[in-house]
């Protein structure tokens, strides 16, 4: 914890962030002042739909964590004061700082070292309609160990969390985050991964329900020949706000990263927000890094926005790159199936599915393929795209 | 005995600003068991002929009709006409990222066909209908012409036409980008399909290299949007000794030097 806790900045609490290097961090709600919507972290999100959450909002209730463990995973619920907390991040913003300062409770799982375990399911479920809620859940792959962690997040009222994984040295842990809220919910949450040497993470982000979703997912590195996957599957109705921010921090020789976000949009209102924020430091040399996110607008009355920044300190690298379009459905597609005999709808659907394929393939919990498969069908039924 | 019926055919597209007439009144009727070789410079209409017979939403039909056995086929969906027998080979088949070959191919067959085949036959049906077309197995994993070769996307087309079993075919340009060894089996292909039952193919080709594979019963000039002149296998024949040359006063050839 020690290694990356720093101290707030000597001029002031709101920092402008020119650098990504520069970003402010603290476990300390108080050195964030309340944003007011104009803050480049902030000025995509609705504030005002936070419930609080970045204004000092007291918890009202729990979220209750419920982890079905692979054998051999160990589960833990712990008090604020047991020290392994915080070592994989320190809170980058006023609500996963709130966050770290309001919760009671911290689940940690881990994953045995040297050793492959079958997949172990968290399952956090909101405290219910008007209420504030905040967590810490923290995910540990000990040296060598292979597993995969599903993280499911389901239920209603507002929440804040700070997720961490700890990969130690050699592991390789697949993570896959389900937000299957229901229409009322807020989720506020930032996700801290810290990779040992030759450690590896695939981690998954979906998201479909909700009223606003707001992850943050930041990787650092501890050791070089570490590999991020970081894929994001989302589908915006109307009226919801989700919204993805990844940050890689490459300040370690030999990493590699990979970031890959697919969205669909449809719904008056529907907002897609996007941040992908790479940095390069001067240690890191020998990086990889791609990032591409890619949105689907289905109807009209929805919006995307996507930012990818890369920032580059040293020359000395293997390879650096970012893609971003967002594009509405394409009408040569729909011709070329249609003039094949095959209906409208079913054209339509064959298209969104093939959008998101390359990144459901990618899934290797069966169940949870299938789960998205019907969650998307589902979605695209409630429209009748 | 399927035939298409086309009366007084006029069709523009909207560019920039106003809309463009195109077509200028195309009269043509193919009948069960005939094929018509449409031939023209580049820039005829020709292709836009193909688009606006299946119903591209780029094009409007300002006048005249098109019947299939009578039906009304403007009044149909895309997806209704191809349900109804006709069937368009494109020039520039489009890709389809995430959508698997196979996939599309069975759901294409399950919508005209009006039920799902068989698994078992079907997969059977496929195999040898892409060995047939020198296709390797690989290609049905593959997402629809994703990173396909203009010869590879060619031959997938010609493989959906034999799937798909339509009462009349257009194939617009098939033969553009085509190597002589995949001419060849492209055409087989297509003279296959013609072999099959009593169907009507309607060849639009720039060049006369396609018609040594597949046998015309006529062959039409168009330029200008219209059809300027028909014949025989011999009209073929005067364009590719003289181009186009008579019919648009500029000299393009109609066969490759």
């Amino acid at each position: 914890m020690a290694a990356l806790s720093t101290q707030p900045h000597s001029h002031g609490a709101v920092v402008p962030v020119a650098s990504r290097a520069e970003h402010f961090t603290s476990y300390d709600v108080d050195a964030f002042e309340v944003p007011g919507g104009r803050e480049e972290i902030w000025r995509f999100t609705p504030l005002k739909r936070l419930a609080g959450l970045h204004s000092g909002a007291a918890a009202t209730g729990t979220a209750a964590v419920e982890v079905n463990a692979a054998a051999g995973v160990t589960v833990e619920t712990v008090g604020r004061d047991d020290d392994r907390l915080g070592g994989a991040g320190v809170p980058g913003d006023r609500v996963a700082a709130q966050a770290y300062s309001s919760f009671e409770q911290a689940t940690i799982v881990t994953l045995p070292g040297d050793a492959k375990t079958e997949p172990t399911t968290v399952t956090v479920t909101g405290a219910g309609t008007g209420t504030v809620a905040y967590g810490h859940i923290q995910i540990k792959a000990s040296q060598f160990a292979e597993g995969t962690v599903i993280l499911d997040f389901r239920g209603s009222g507002a929440y804040a969390d700070n997720v961490e994984f700890l990969v130690a040295d050699g592991a390789h842990l697949t993570v896959i985050t389900i937000h299957d809220w229901a229409d009322d919910a807020v989720h506020v949450s930032q996700h801290h991964v810290k990779l040992g040497r030759d450690a590896t993470i695939k981690h998954t982000v979906v998201t479909l329900g909700g009223d606003v979703v707001r992850v943050t997912p930041v990787v650092q590195y501890a050791g070089r020949g570490g590999d991020a996957e970081l894929f994001g599957l989302y589908f915006a109705d109307a009226g919801q706000h989700q919204e993805h921010r990844p940050f890689i921090d490459h300040g370690q020789p030999n990493c590699r990263s990979n970031v890959v976000y697919k969205g669909a949009l449809q719904g008056e209102g529907a907002h897609a927000v996007w941040i992908g924020d790479v940095l390069i430091r001067v240690a890191a040399e020998g990086t990889e890094t791609f990032e591409l996110n890619r949105n689907l607008i289905l109807t009209d009355g929805a919006r995307a926005d996507s930012v990818p920044n890369l920032e580059i300190e040293t020359g000395e690298i293997e390879g650096a790159g970012h893609a971003s379009a967002t594009g509405r459905f394409d009408d040569e597609q729909l011709f070329y199936l249609q003039a094949r005999g095959i209906p409208e709808t079913q054209a339509r659907r064959l298209v969104v599915r093939g959008f998101f394929q390359e990144l459901i393939a990618k899934i290797a919990v069966p169940e949870v393929r299938e789960r998205l498969e019907a969650a998307i069908e589902a979605e695209l039924e409630a429209v009748g795209v | 005995m399927a035939t298409l019926e086309i009366k007084d055919l006029h069709v523009s597209v909207v560019s920039e600003d106003a809309p463009k007439e195109i077509l200028k009144g195309v009269d043509l009727t193919i009948k069960a068991g005939e094929t018509h070789a449409i031939m023209g410079p580049n820039g005829s209409g020709k292709s836009t002929l193909s688009y606006a017979i299946a119903g591209h939403p780029k094009y409007t039909i300002t006048s005249g009709t098109v019947t299939l056995d009578g039906e009304d086929v403007l009044e149909m969906s895309v997806d209704e006409r191809a349900r109804a027998g006709l069937f368009l080979a494109m020039q520039y088949p489009v890709e389809v990222p995430g959508v698997s070959m196979s996939n599309f191919l069975r759901t294409a067959a399950t919508a005209v066909r009006g039920e799902a085949p068989a698994l078992r036959h079907w997969v059977k049906e496929v195999k040898g209908a892409m060995a047939d077309l020198d296709i390797d197995p690989a290609f049905a994993e593959r997402s629809v012409n994703e990173g396909f070769s203009g010869g590879e996307k060619k031959r997938h087309e010609i493989l959906q036409l034999g799937l798909l079993q339509p009462k009349v075919a257009i194939l617009d340009e098939t033969d553009s980008g085509l190597d002589v060894d995949a001419l060849r089996v492209v055409s087989e292909g297509v003279n296959r399909y013609k072999a099959s039952g009593e169907v009507g193919v309607m060849l639009i080709t720039h060049y006369t290299r396609i018609l040594k594979y597949i046998q015309p019963d006529f062959v039409h000039v168009f330029a200008n949007g219209r059809i300027v002149e028909s014949g025989g296998r011999e009209l073929a024949d005067v364009l590719e000794s003289e181009g186009y040359v008579k019919y648009t006063g500029k000299t393009e050839a109609a066969a490759l030097s």
